[in-house]
């Protein structure tokens, strides 16, 4: 984690304070100056700049033709994309949110990571799948999706959901370099917060599937991923105070999962929880449960615990929204038990 | 790369013919059990893309829904492997991983074989997109059933290609039925062709038991596109002769409407105009048919010959550049990474 403004990164360059949105906008304006193949595709990424901002600016610098907003049509765009990628572009394809991936849904997980398979590995899909995603506040069911369990559950599919600022522009790039399709599963409700990121001529790749710990600590390991990161730090500062140290292990890709840093993490806490933005039932923190149960069942001092969605659509009022969200008491309560405490 | 935009008549009934007997014994070979999952037999249909391909370019893509076979042999992919690919072989034209639904030929800008109704058009927007983006001629010809007119990602297709003005031809194969349920019970247009008025794309009808006037509407077609580039529709009538499937005794059709069909049998037809003209004799049209036979017979002895793909090959065509997860290998009782402390 960056603590210090303004401190020098490993390059000798001065890390600056940006926000989430603008690791994005760096991170696409990069990608886009480096390789005349990639384009940004979606509705109002264009003209509109992105109903986030995220493509604020892309529109007058890389022009029309590679900044090029469609009509209300997600399954058709994102086959668009999917078949631009079968003849060597690679497309940027926004999702205004991944709510509305959903009507993509055959195009996202049936032609995009079957293409490889079904040609005998003639045609790989080299496209990228943005935008935010996870419940943001009283969007009501229907746009606060967290889509993240679905998509990992698709074989061909890389799914990574960043964090932080940092993370946001590392991973957003490396998924337009990689020659899979990739979901980046912004957080909706992060786009504003700020962090300290290396500076704009210095390149900045994170792969995917490396999980980092956010915070070390001896007693739990917190796992978590995307709006639980922010989450999870702020109950660790609480866990302090009575004396509980609490490692955060951010899982930053869901697909391919690092196993390694989870496990390192568990053997050395001797204890877990899982904190997630997704449903519980089949939900990313059931798979990360069963590896280390699998794996590492004698490193286990308590049984696991998960935090996440109640098992219900998502209501519209607020009281009742934030009671089927994770929240800083339940992670408490679920961080205190593990612990005995 | 670029032949004549007009091939040789002879040649086309030939290519013909090798589809109709490839069709004939992969009937055989599936009833002999030697075939698995679905197959659909394009007999009847030959001269819809026969006559399509005799009016582009080698180097033009093809895209097809999953009645696929035709589409593969003529755009020059071998009767090898494509019967190694029903067989489910190493040698197939998709490996042995796609089956009869998913012909892939890269080489020969075959670009599938799909098996999702209608979920291809926006793939070949895709593609056309790139052509234009690339600022190349090259032309996408998309074929589909009458079936797929019905299908939202064919109409979100249709939008995107008009809006971008893509050079892409559709190509309705209007055979009169979506597997059982014929056109009068599925749409409600009076002719499928006025589906694009709705879309501002120009739409022809033609007779797709007639390889000349299939060739030479293409060919008007495609040379207008080359000129400037726009999306142009097709319904052309034609009839399979089978049912659906292998599996499908087609109940819901009169013997004499197929009789009707069968009378206006494509091959027959351009043989006979052909005869007529003093440009083949009965001689040389059995030998051709002769020569069709022994290709197809010797690729059924190709197919049984050739090996399959070892069990754990299956692992490197879910992502491109390997399996992206080595943890699987550990899944199973590997001893567990241990923490330093």
């Amino acid at each position: 984690m960056e603590t210090a403004r303004g401190r020098a990164s490993s390059k000798g360059g001065l890390v600056r304070e940006i926000t989430y949105r603008q690791a994005l906008n760096e991170a696409l304006a990069e990608e886009l100056a480096r390789d005349p193949n990639v384009f940004l595709m979606g509705e109002e990424v264009a003209e509109y700049h992105g109903a986030y901002k995220v493509s604020q600016g892309l529109l007058e610098r890389f022009g029309p033709k590679r900044i090029i907003d469609t009509p209300i049509s997600e399954n058709g765009f994102a086959g668009l994309g999917v078949g631009a990628a079968m003849v060597g572009l690679r497309p940027i394809i926004e999702f205004m949110t991944f709510s509305f991936s959903l009507v993509a849904f055959d195009q996202v997980v049936n032609n995009a990571p079957n293409m490889f398979m079904m040609s005998g590995g003639q045609f790989n899909i080299p496209i990228t799948f943005r935008g935010p995603n996870g419940p943001a506040h009283q969007l009501g069911a229907t746009h606060s999706h967290a889509t993240e369990s679905l998509y990992a559950n698709a074989p061909g599919l890389k799914v990574c959901t960043p964090a932080t600022p940092r993370d946001a522009k590392g991973l957003l790039k490396t998924a337009v370099r990689d020659d899979n399709p990739v979901l980046v599963l912004e957080a909706e409700l992060l786009y504003s917060s700020k962090g300290m990121v290396e500076p704009p001529d210095e390149e900045l790749l994170i792969p995917l599937g490396q999980a980092e710990v956010k915070r070390e600590g001896s007693d739990v390991s917190i796992i978590c991923y995307a709006q639980t990161v922010p989450l999870a730090i702020a109950v660790a500062a609480r866990l302090e105070e009575e004396d509980i140290s609490a490692e955060i292990v951010d899982l930053r890709s869901i697909k391919p999962l690092d196993e390694v840093t989870i496990f390192n993490s568990v053997s050395k806490t001797h204890r877990a929880v899982i904190v997630e933005q997704d449903r519980p039932f089949c939900g990313v923190g059931a798979e990360v449960c069963y590896r280390i149960q699998k794996n590492i069942f004698d490193e286990l001092d308590a049984p696991i615990m998960r935090v996440s969605q109640e098992d219900v659509p998502m209501p519209y009022n607020e009281r009742l929204e934030k009671f089927v969200l994770p929240n800083a008491d339940k992670l408490m309560a679920a961080a205190k038990k593990v612990c005995y405490a | 790369m670029q032949r004549a935009e007009q091939r040789d008549e002879v040649e086309m009934l030939a290519l013909m013919l090798l589809i109709r007997r490839f069709e004939e014994r992969a009937s055989q070979q599936y009833q002999a059990q030697k075939i698995g999952g679905f197959c659909h037999l394009y007999i009847g249909q030959e001269a819809v893309v026969v006559g399509a391909v005799a009016a582009v370019r080698d180097d033009d893509y093809i895209i097809t829904a999953y009645r696929d076979h035709g589409h593969a042999l003529a755009r020059g992919t071998s009767a090898n492997a494509c019967m190694a690919e029903l067989f489910g072989k190493a040698t197939g034209c998709s490996q042995g991983l796609g089956g009869s639904m998913h012909f892939f030929d890269k080489k020969n800008h075959m670009y599938g074989g799909h098996a999702i109704v209608g979920a291809h058009v926006p793939l070949a927007a895709g593609m056309a997109f790139a052509s234009k983006y690339r600022e190349e001629d090259r032309i996408t010809l998309c074929f589909f059933g009458d079936g797929a007119i019905n299908q939202g990602s064919f109409h979100e297709a249709l939008n995107l290609i008009a809006l971008y003005k893509l050079p892409v031809v559709l190509i309705c194969e209007n055979n009169l039925f979506a597997m059982g349920t014929s056109v009068k019970r599925s749409t409600s247009l009076k002719q499928i062709v006025d589906r694009t008025e709705g879309y501002d794309i120009p739409g022809d009808i033609v007779d797709g038991m007639n390889f000349r006037e299939v060739r030479d509407k293409l060919s008007e077609i495609v040379t207008s596109i080359r000129k400037d580039p726009h999306p142009a529709f097709v319904e052309i009538r034609t009839y399979r002769y089978r049912g659906h499937s292998m599996s499908d005794p087609a109940s819901y059709r009169t013997k004499e409407e197929l009789e009707k069909y069968r009378l206006d049998d494509p091959i027959i037809r351009l043989r006979a105009q052909l005869t007529r003209e003093g440009k083949l004799t009965n001689e040389q049209f059995d030998a051709f048919d002769k020569k069709a036979k022994e290709t197809v017979l010797a690729s059924v002895k190709f197919a049984e010959s050739s090996p399959e793909l070892p069990v754990e090959k299956v692992y490197n065509y879910a992502y491109f550049k390997g399996p992206i997860e080595p943890e699987w290998k550990r899944r199973e009782g590997a001893p567990a990474p241990k923490a330093d402390s």
